[in-house]
């Protein structure tokens, strides 16, 4: 019997291979990015930060081709239903590839200045980047793991890259242990909830799942017959449901930093490598949230109702302690954190909303996000000089005067964070907002509207840090030093794409919003 | 539908203006950037007198233009202006180019920065004025809000940095909710249950002419292709018309109204306008005061009103009063208040001059106020028509102060006195601001003020009575400033050797001067351009009140039941 499967159909064709062709690619290009370390003498180590981007661009062509040739198909089944492609998974992908190139280059002049160039760190990056396509594509539970681990233990090691520096020893070490420690919870939910449906595969996860629910509530509100009914075993599954649900949600609270799960946040963002808090905070996020959307939006489907408000109800605290914390923060990489927090608040909202609208927000916000995000940590890495760390909000002042256009992009940036309109953030923040009202009109529920309330309210809390910035930058007449700004083609390349990206976003849309709702819209309905 | 693009030519034009100035000068370039801007200025300013070949005889939205801009959210570049906008945008160009000429001395560092601001701010501004389309409007009217910060912030007073956030966050938080309402509002023009309703004579009500309502038609098109809804200002306003009044219209009403009410500002969302006017240069206040604070009424006139006509119109929602209630009753404590404010600031031992004129706005802009939810048309003429003698009176007097400001620099009212003896034309140009500020007859502030208060006479009494004791406040503490600065001996001796006005500010002073004398004594020509578009806003929040003389029918009960 196994022969006989075995000779009809082989473990790996060429349809399946074409379905992870960027990540293979990306696998290749890291593998022989570690070669290069070894072969090149340290002083040519920066030859392996281009081809790295060359690999992420050739990955991104196939990606792009993939769009192309298989959107009409979409979704796609690979490797017997481990891997599925569709418009999340294409969406997310370019997202990470995006984030992966820009990390790249910020990242050369950083490890210059630390004089830590060494290959490994563009062949870790690739990896985690090769994790979290995985994430964004895997359509079962062992798969979704395996790319999380692989994701988080190259972040660890990223962590901790400047070996030389406490700091980001001892952020390397936190970020480890807790991350150990929140990856059990989530396996723990996993366990529960194969144990429930039978399958680790998410859509035969989203049946069994979709079947007990309905036929729980009805026994529940009709307890006199449940007492005889055969089905009573099942009224048993409820709790295990929830808590499969409690121990998947709080797993991926944690990664994606959102309250009460966030304490490692600021601590981490603030001791890694500028350049990798700039890839921990968009492309790690983004990947989680890719997660989210699988186990939360897929898997656990028919349980809305109750994974709603939890989320909901995470998100509005979430926002507000995020931006609280921020409001007092000296250091801009801890600032930062915290405002990743509570943008982690804003991003939940979309999964809250779980509609077109709301997923169409969660993407752009995410895309914007992750280019908002890599400017300003690129801006402060531009201000790091061996022997100055540059990264406290002081040290930004009279940026205005110093160098105009930097301190220009970093005020877009900024504004962008906060939300304003023509720039890409408020666009995201608008189909988060109305993805909530529209659910709410939907669901005839007030408590959408509320929360929806409560975090455009707390956007202004949000734009008194951002605005800060702006606020050194200008407003003061006082300069912090005259020495000149630490840049290097790539980085003032990869700021300058950012910048252009979130103006574009802001202020023509379109094309943007076009290609997400197309591929998303398969999915909502 | 024939398009126009003056209106975009005069909205972009400062912005290209801006952008000028940054790629083409240099820093150093300090002299040659300030008569740039001053004439770049001028340049809008004439630019904008097209507008005021607006027909009057035919009315409505006008100037139109449309073009595709975010198709899948179905917002669209729409602009088009009612007589209302108009005067508006010609104040806004006027006030600007009179902003960059007095700033000339005033601004003494970073020149370049300070006018491609103004510049930015400008087009921020004309674009809330001109936007038929709600997305384009918020767009503007946040944006709006980031220059004024840095005016204030970089060539503010002292306690500028503190003025400046409180300014910009305080303005944001209405600002964001009235985005949930505008999210609301377009999801609610793709409920067809509600839209099905809709007649086409309310849409040709308010578009006012054929080619506006053709403009709703083509929007409503465009959406339809699509599978959007639309922003569509006046396909909004129609929408008012059968928007069920409940707690939804109560709210909605509450989200727009809150992000206007703090822009207008009423008591008690005012806090911010004192702190921003005193540290704002010059310019900063006459913009402030003269525009930014319309973008508030305006909103009501505009939005408001219109758009949850029965929300507007209630006065039993809580009980036993309503929302119109609530406004009215927060119109005239800001009138009185903002009047018992600026007396204070003249018998302080250091009244500043400048919070003096900015807590009389409050009080004046209560009478816009009052005069919009008087709900007839004397009433909201007189509102409208305040609006714009506001920013002719108020950017005069901000204007005065620092010119006195930039001799003396001080504000402070017990360091004047006797000032017509070294001032002389200084003097009489003040008190010609003064009186108009009072409302003395034949100057422009009398007319819109009795409009209002005939307005407010006829809908309840009782708000007359009220508003009118603030404006025997207002002529107290003005006059008796006026008497403290201006007459007697000069006790001070750094007083002595003021030199009056130069050819610069009697060039920015006499225009504003000869507006409030020609409004004052023949308003005609003005109340004409607005006559028509009040009337529509009147009998859309109103449909039952009858105005003499206006033609356009409104849809009758009858048909809007067999709809």
């Amino acid at each position: 019997m196994f022969l006989l499967q075995a000779n009809t159909t082989s473990i790996i064709n060429v349809a399946d291979l074409q379905l992870i062709a960027p990540e293979l690619i990306l696998t290749a290009c890291a593998c022989v990015a570690l070669v290069m370390e070894v072969v090149l003498p340290y002083r040519k180590s920066k030859l392996t930060a281009y081809f790295s981007l060359v690999g992420v661009a050739l990955a991104f062509v196939s990606l792009a081709m993939q769009w192309w040739t298989m959107r009409q198909a979409l979704p796609l089944d690979g490797f017997y239903g481990m891997v599925r492609i569709d418009g999340f998974a294409l969406l997310f992908k370019a997202i990470f590839l995006i984030a992966a190139a820009l990390a790249i280059g910020i990242s050369t002049r950083f490890l210059d200045i630390e004089g830590e160039q060494h290959g490994e760190y563009y062949a870790l990056v690739l990896f985690a980047t090769v994790g979290m396509m995985f994430m964004a594509c895997g359509y079962d539970l062992i798969s979704l793991y395996i790319s999380l681990e692989l994701m988080a233990l190259t972040f660890y090691v990223l962590v901790a890259f400047t070996k030389r520096e406490k700091k980001s020893n001892e952020a390397a070490m936190k970020y480890f242990l807790l991350g150990a420690f929140s990856s059990g919870v989530l396996l723990y939910g996993m366990s529960l909830l194969y144990g429930i449906a039978g399958s680790t595969n998410v859509g035969e996860i989203a049946n069994s799942v979709g079947q007990i629910v309905p036929r729980i509530q009805g026994l529940l509100q009709a307890p006199a017959e449940a007492a005889t009914s055969i089905d009573q075993p099942i009224v048993g599954l409820r709790p295990l449901l929830l808590l499969a649900m409690i121990a998947l949600g709080a797993g991926l609270f944690f990664k994606v930093a959102a309250v009460p799960f966030h304490m490692w946040a600021p601590d981490v963002y603030q001791g890694a490598p500028t350049s990798v808090t700039a890839f921990l905070s968009t492309g790690s996020k983004a990947a989680s949230f890719a997660l989210y959307l699988r186990i939360f939006s897929e898997a656990l489907e028919g349980m809305r109702a109750d994974w709603a408000p939890l989320l909901g109800l995470v998100a509005a605290i979430t926002i507000m302690v995020g931006n609280w914390a921020a409001v007092t923060q000296e250091n801009s990489k801890r600032l930062l954190a915290y405002s990743s927090i509570s943008n982690a608040g804003y991003l939940l909202l979309g999964l809250v909303a779980a509609n077109l609208y709301g997923y169409i927000g969660l993407i752009i916000y995410l895309f914007v996000y992750t280019l908002m995000n890599m400017g300003a940590f690129g801006v402060i890495i531009s201000l790091r000089r061996r022997g100055i760390i540059g990264d406290n909000v002081d040290d930004l002042t009279g940026l205005g005067q110093k160098a105009p256009l930097m301190a220009a992009m970093m005020a877009i940036y900024m504004l962008s964070l906060g939300g304003l309109p023509m720039t890409g953030g408020f666009i995201g923040k608008y189909f988060l907002f109305g993805g909530l009202i529209q659910r709410g009109a939907a669901e005839q529920k007030s408590w959408y509207y509320w929360l929806a309330g409560w975090a455009i309210l707390n956007t202004v809390v949000s734009f008194y840090y951002y605005v800060r910035f702006i606020k050194v930058m200008y407003l003061g007449d006082r300069i912090a030093d005259n020495k000149p700004l630490a840049l290097s083609p790539a980085l003032q390349t990869a700021l300058v794409v950012s910048v252009i990206g979130v103006i574009v976003v802001g202020v023509f849309p379109q094309p943007v919003i076009k290609i997400a709702q197309d591929l998303l819209s398969a999915i909502v309905s | 539908m024939s398009q126009s693009y003056i209106l975009s030519f005069i909205t972009w034009l400062p912005a290209v203006g801006a952008i000028l100035i940054l790629a083409l000068m240099k820093k150093d370039q300090s002299s040659l950037i300030k008569k740039f801007a001053t004439a770049w200025f001028g340049l809008d300013f004439l630019a904008s007198l097209w507008l005021l070949k607006y027909n009057r005889s035919v009315g409505g939205m006008q100037f139109l233009e449309d073009h595709e801009w975010i198709p899948i959210i179905g917002a669209r570049y729409q602009m088009g202006v009612d007589g209302v906008a108009v005067l508006l945008i010609v104040l806004t160009t006027l006030l600007g180019a009179i902003a960059a000429l007095s700033s000339w001395e005033y601004i003494q560092k970073r020149e370049k920065e300070y006018y491609v601001l103004l510049l930015l701010l400008q087009t921020a501004v004309i674009g809330v004025f001109a936007s038929m389309d709600l997305f384009l409007f918020y767009l503007f009217f946040e944006v709006s809000l980031v220059p004024m910060y840095f005016l204030i912030g970089i060539w503010g007073g002292e306690n500028r940095l503190y003025a400046a956030i409180k300014f910009f966050l305080y303005t944001l938080v209405g600002s964001v909710v009235m985005l949930l309402g505008v999210l609301k509002m377009y999801f609610l023009t793709q409920d067809t249950a509600l839209t099905s309703q809709i007649s086409q004579a309310t849409i040709n009500l308010l578009a006012g002419n054929e080619q506006a309502a053709q403009l709703v038609s083509n929007s409503l098109q465009a959406a339809a292709t699509n599978g959007t809804g639309t922003f569509n200002i006046l396909y909004m306003q129609a929408m008012g018309s059968v928007l069920p009044m409940g707690t939804m219209q109560v709210l909605l009403f509450a989200a727009f109204a809150l992000g206007f009410a703090i822009k207008v500002p009423m008591f008690p969302f005012h806090t911010w306008l004192p702190d921003a006017h005193v540290e704002a240069p010059t310019a900063g206040s006459v913009i402030l005061a003269g525009i930014l604070l319309k973008l508030g009424t305006y909103g009501f006139y505009r939005f408001n009103l219109p758009m949850f006509p029965g929300a507007s119109k209630d006065q039993s929602y809580f009980g036993t009063f309503g929302v119109r209630s609530v406004i009215v009753f927060l119109a005239i404590v800001s009138i009185i208040y903002g009047a018992l404010a600026a007396m204070y600031f003249v018998v302080k031992k250091d009244g500043d001059v400048k919070k003096l004129v900015a807590y009389s706005s409050v009080s004046s802009m209560g009478m816009v106020m009052l005069g919009l939810f008087a709900l007839n048309p004397n009433g909201v003429n007189g509102g409208v028509l305040q609006m714009i003698n506001h920013g002719i009176y108020s950017g005069a007097l901000f204007l005065l102060v620092g010119i006195i400001y930039e001799r003396r620099h001080t504000r402070n009212v017990a360091e004047f006195g006797g000032l017509s003896h070294v001032m002389p034309g200084y003097a009489a140009i003040f008190l010609g601001m003064v009186m108009t500020a009072i409302g003395l007859p034949l100057l422009a502030v009398f007319i819109s003020e009795f409009l209002a208060l005939r307005g407010a006479f006829e809908a309840n009494p009782y708000w007359a009575a009220w508003a009118a004791l603030g404006i025997i406040l207002n002529a107290g503490y003005f006059l008796w400033l006026y008497q403290r600065m201006f007459f007697g001996n000069i006790d001070n001796p750094k007083n002595e050797r003021l030199t009056d006005l130069n050819w610069r500010e009697w060039t920015y002073m006499v225009p504003l001067m000869i507006l409030s004398l020609w409004i004052g004594v023949y308003p005609k020509p003005f109340l004409r351009f607005i006559e028509q578009p009040v009337n529509a806003v009147v009998k859309q929040v109103r449909p039952d009140y009858q105005i003499p003389g206006m033609q356009t029918p409104a849809p009758t009960q009858a048909e809007r039941a067999g709809r």
